[in-house]
């Protein structure tokens, strides 16, 4: 039987979110720069959650989109084909900060593709990475800007982020064999 | 929602939930066909052979289009500039593609089964893409995405496919996935052409073409095969036009929200009236626009290797 910890509950998610819109909103002073991309689908829900924290600081709209890295992926021969979710970014990301959002930061190799996908739309002027739980063990040059936790794991662990499904309570699970 | 096959050899096979992944996957493409930037990068460093034994060019550019924009490399073989006008079996002029180390072969070929048989002796991917009168498995996805598209489900719905059905391959590819994704499908043509043996595949056959188009959703049109047919099937073209023809006069006893579909090439005159062909109800270039998608999701799956599809998170 797998031994499942809570490491954060919904009350803790939603400080960790809190703290990043404001971090967010202290890094960049050009608020009307600032979008948003949820990568699927973890990162689409806490993107959209981030969008609204920071509309209530910045007092405008934050725009915010998704994107499905599937199809860049480099380890696409080694599995069966993935399932590809909606890619939807109605705006220009050209001269833009785009801040990338993803719910758990493991090899790094998402983010490589989401960084390669996020091109084809455009030139941003930066990327920043928000990510709601760093778990280490990464296996490219890849680090996030704004962290909602760091959790030490082993590889055989597992880390479940529940956030915005509903009928479910907000959290953060590590699963161990 | 999974797929886990190394080939697309038919639809007979294919189990509704595969198609639908399919279907689901082609969606995702088709939006990256709508951005300034059409390319992505699912197949670099793959090798794709098509070797197009029978002529086509719809197919086979389609087919190109959708390699390119995945990033793959490309041969392309047609039966006039390859060994096999000089005497060379199918069987070695495909060992020596793998030979080169190629990853996919789609194949066109006029003999049924040329698509499974390469399947057998390679260890390629291999794409059919039209064996004989027996399966065009990505048309019918096309049609199948097509149809889902405009009409947003095919469960239920009226398919009336017209025409050369006994020398279409096309038409066998989409009896069996309307059937499938539970469409009512019905066969209308010349008695010669459309034959009750249809009816075992679950499909109604009438040759009263009036009755066919009353209730039918979707009308599917097909070209007359002339090539195919080693003897006269009916007594002339002019014929076949007045009776199964779909001018305006048919089309305004169909019902007013019925599409019409038509793989190409269109003999415009014969098999449909001019001004429908180009009217808002045709969905004819649609179905061109989304071979690409369906295509590019079916190259995309079938390489997916033999692991997990769940990604760990990061």
């Amino acid at each position: 039987m797998p031994e499942a910890t809570v490491i954060l509950n919904a009350p803790a998610i939603e400080r960790a979110l809190t703290r990043i819109a404001h971090e967010i909103a202290e890094r960049n002073e050009a608020s009307a720069e600032v979008v948003l991309v949820g990568i699927q689908r973890g990162g689409v829900p806490l993107a959209e959650r981030l969008a609204s924290l920071l509309a209530g600081i910045w007092g405008h709209p934050v725009p915010c989109g998704q994107l499905d890295v599937a199809m860049h992926r480099d380890d696409l021969d080694q599995r069966a084909a993935p399932v590809i979710h909606p890619t939807t970014i109605p705006f220009d990301v050209s001269g833009k900060t785009v801040v990338l959002v993803d719910d758990v930061l493991f090899n790094g190799r998402t983010i490589r593709a989401a960084l390669d996908s996020l091109n084809d739309f455009g030139r941003p002027q930066r990327v920043q990475l928000a990510v709601l739980i760093d778990r280490g063990h990464r296996e490219l040059p890849v680090k996030a800007d704004f962290v909602g936790k760091n959790q030490p794991t082993s590889l055989a662990e597992k880390v479940h982020v529940r956030f915005g499904e509903p009928g479910r309570t907000d959290e953060v699970v590590l699963e161990r064999p | 929602m999974s797929w886990h096959r190394p080939h697309l050899l038919d639809i007979e096979s294919l189990s509704a939930e595969e198609i639908l992944t399919v279907l689901d996957t082609a969606k995702a493409f088709k939006a990256v066909g709508e951005r300034a930037i059409k390319k992505v990068p699912a197949l670099r460093g793959r090798t794709v052979v098509n070797l197009f034994i029978e002529p086509s060019t719809r197919t086979r550019t389609s087919f190109e289009l959708s390699e390119q924009r995945l990033s793959a490399d490309i041969i392309n073989f047609t039966a006039e500039a390859s060994s096999l006008k000089k005497g060379e079996t199918l069987k070695d002029t495909a060992r020596n593609l793998e030979a080169l180390n190629v990853d996919f072969i789609v194949i066109r070929h006029s003999a049924a089964g040329a698509a499974h048989f390469l399947s057998r002796v390679l260890n390629t991917h291999v794409i059919n893409a039209g064996d004989g009168a027996h399966e065009h498995p990505t048309q019918a996805l096309l049609d199948a995405f097509t149809i889902r598209e405009r009409k947003g489900k095919i469960e239920g719905l009226n398919v009336t496919i017209l025409g050369d059905i006994l020398f279409s391959r096309v038409a066998r590819s989409n009896i069996w996935a309307l059937t499938k994704l539970g469409a009512k499908v019905t066969l209308c043509g010349p008695s010669t052409l459309v034959p009750r043996t249809f009816e075992q595949m679950g499909c109604r056959v009438t040759h009263d073409v009036d009755a066919a188009l009353r209730d039918a959703d979707i009308i599917h049109l097909l070209r007359i095969q002339h090539e195919r047919q080693r003897k006269t099937m009916f007594p002339s073209i002019g014929e076949y036009t007045t009776l199964f023809g779909l001018n305006k006069t048919r089309l305004a006893k169909a019902k007013p929200d019925a599409l019409i579909m038509h793989p190409g090439p269109v003999n415009r005159g014969v098999e449909i009236d001019n001004e429908i062909a180009d009217s808002a109800r045709s969905l004819i270039l649609e179905q061109v626009t989304n071979g690409i998608a369906v295509r590019m999701a079916v190259l995309f799956l079938v390489n997916g290797g033999k692991g997990p599809q769940e990604i760990a998170a990061g």
